[in-house]
């Protein structure tokens, strides 16, 4: 629907209140755990079967995490599994983590997140239909598949 | 440094200086960490609140920076002491206001920010005046390493860096830049930048973060999604768009010089002259004037005026700095009184020419 421009005659001071109320204002917008909650929004009936799901090590059942929009320890992420894949999807479009790995992690992790990185890009360039790039990292992938089957991953 | 050393200064990052320092005041990169050992904050006892931040205190104060480190235990402090950090951007608002074992490790020159026990266990923030992203990343990235050395953080191959809030799982990370963008605010062009934002997933906030208001016509930019992108990914997406928000604060600039050069003149100068004489003097009016007269030095109609003493005034004006300067506690209309009389002292010196 169209909106009707209309004109309006105001002082300075009241010109500027008029344009700050007017403006989108991020106050407005939904705190970050609030949106987790709307976005869990549920049956009564599902919200028994949430209660009985309980994390073992910190306790937290799945319908608490639902109110609050907060974990209750790393592991939840574990217990809550299959419930967090839409949300997570929701929220980041994505289910795989390709940024940064703590040193402590085993080094051949790494090199899934490489994998599952190049596997992306050579269906992009499959879809792009560049052939040349698709086979260059054809190949990368099933070296490092090689490498990684052989164990031959890192010597750190 | 002590606590009140602060008070009289102010942070690196409101220099002034750096790329597009007119427009951009500040860049900021946050990352979000978690004790593999220990459950999240909302399910840590006290007992369990105090070992971790025990536990961070000591990592924290052992880092080596380029800067010396100050670590504050924000659970003795003062109510006034924990606002003036928030106002000077060191502490969330969340930290200022939770209870229980927490603290904050601060570089002296206001850069780095360790916060403990906030929302996460941990969380790190790097400042950088101007457009400096990767400056911040570099100095974030090498922090990070060397607790990585000491710890053992909540991490998963799958999902990355686990967080007490699934919206910063992954990366964990939070990139913002603040814009100052007084012309788009002016030519309410500020809705359509905000519009193209939210279709690309980077959401627009105010001066302190999530839900605060655009005081002063200042916004910060930041990522959402923190989960399937690297982290280099994502300071690309946020810094890949500044240039042409800077574009545009720049070609309505030009515009109103252009085409309302004397009632911008005049718009600046009546500011100006508001902040230099006013007896009582709101937080909301002098960020809405200070606004207009940061503009105005940048385009050239004020020329006797520096631009980090504009940035300085944002933050020395507000309610619990002017407090830690009057040293006492003032209540809202003493303040107002103390607000314009601190304006006016500082506006006269500069204009000291000798």
């Amino acid at each position: 629907m169209k909106q009707v421009p209309h004109e309006i005659h105001l002082c300075e001071d009241c010109a500027q209140q008029y344009l700050n109320q007017d403006e989108p204002s991020p106050a407005s917008e939904p705190e970050e755990g609030m949106m987790v909650k709307l976005q869990l929004d549920a049956g009564d009936k599902e919200l028994a079967e949430l209660d009985k799901n309980v994390c073992p090590n910190c306790g937290i059942s799945f319908r608490e995490f639902r109110s609050q929009g907060r974990f209750g320890c790393p592991h939840d992420y574990v217990v809550f599994g299959d419930e967090l894949e839409a949300l997570l999807e929701n929220i980041h479009d994505e289910r795989q983590h390709c940024g940064k790995v703590p040193k402590r992690a085993p080094s051949d992790s790494q090199r899934q997140y490489q994998l599952i990185k190049l596997r992306s890009e050579l269906r992009k360039a499959v879809a792009e239909e560049s052939y040349e790039e698709a086979a260059r990292l054809r190949d990368e992938i099933q070296a490092m598949e090689t490498a990684l089957s052989q164990g031959t991953g890192d010597a750190d | 440094m002590e606590l009140d050393d602060l008070t009289h200064t102010s942070g690196e990052w409101l220099r002034g200086t750096g790329p597009e320092a007119d427009i951009v005041i500040s860049s900021r990169i946050r990352l979000a960490r978690n004790l593999a050992q220990f459950p999240f904050l909302s399910r840590s006892d006290e007992a369990t609140r105090a070992e971790i931040e025990g536990l961070l205190h000591q990592h924290v104060s052992d880092l080596r920076l380029p800067q010396p480190l100050t670590y504050l235990d924000v659970q003795k402090m003062e109510e006034l002491d924990r606002r003036f950090l928030v106002e000077r951007q060191l502490i969330s608002r969340e930290l200022c206001e939770s209870s229980g074992a927490r603290g904050v490790g601060i570089s002296s020159g206001e850069n780095v920010s360790l916060m403990v026990n906030e929302e996460d266990h941990l969380r790190i923030q790097v400042l950088r005046s101007g457009l400096a992203l990767e400056d911040c990343w570099e100095e974030i990235d090498r922090i990070d390493d060397s607790l990585e050395d000491k710890v053992t953080y909540a991490f998963s191959e799958q999902l990355g860096y686990l967080t007490a809030c699934p919206t910063n799982v992954g990366t964990g990370i939070r990139v913002s830049v603040m814009l100052h963008l007084p012309a788009l605010v002016m030519t309410k062009e500020i809705q359509k930048v905000y519009q193209a934002l939210q279709k690309i997933h980077l959401a627009v906030r105010g001066l302190y973060g999530e839900g605060s208001q655009a005081m002063g016509d200042f916004y910060q930019i930041s990522n959402q999604v923190t989960l399937g992108k690297s982290e280099l990914e994502i300071i690309g997406e946020v810094k890949d768009v500044i240039p042409q928000i800077i574009g545009y604060e720049r070609k309505y600039r030009e515009a109103l010089v252009k085409e309302k050069r004397r009632d911008l003149h005049d718009q600046v100068s009546r500011a100006y002259g508001i902040l230099r004489t006013a007896q009582t003097i709101s937080s909301e009016e002098t960020m809405h004037l200070l606004s207009s007269v940061r503009m105005g030095i940048n385009l050239g109609l004020i020329d006797d005026l520096e631009i980090p003493t504009v940035n300085e005034l944002f933050i020395h004006t507000q309610p619990a700095h002017l407090q830690k300067l009057r040293n006492s506690a003032l209540e809202s209309g003493e303040r107002n009184v103390a607000r314009a009389c601190y304006l006016r002292e500082r506006l006269a010196s500069s204009n000291d020419v000798p």
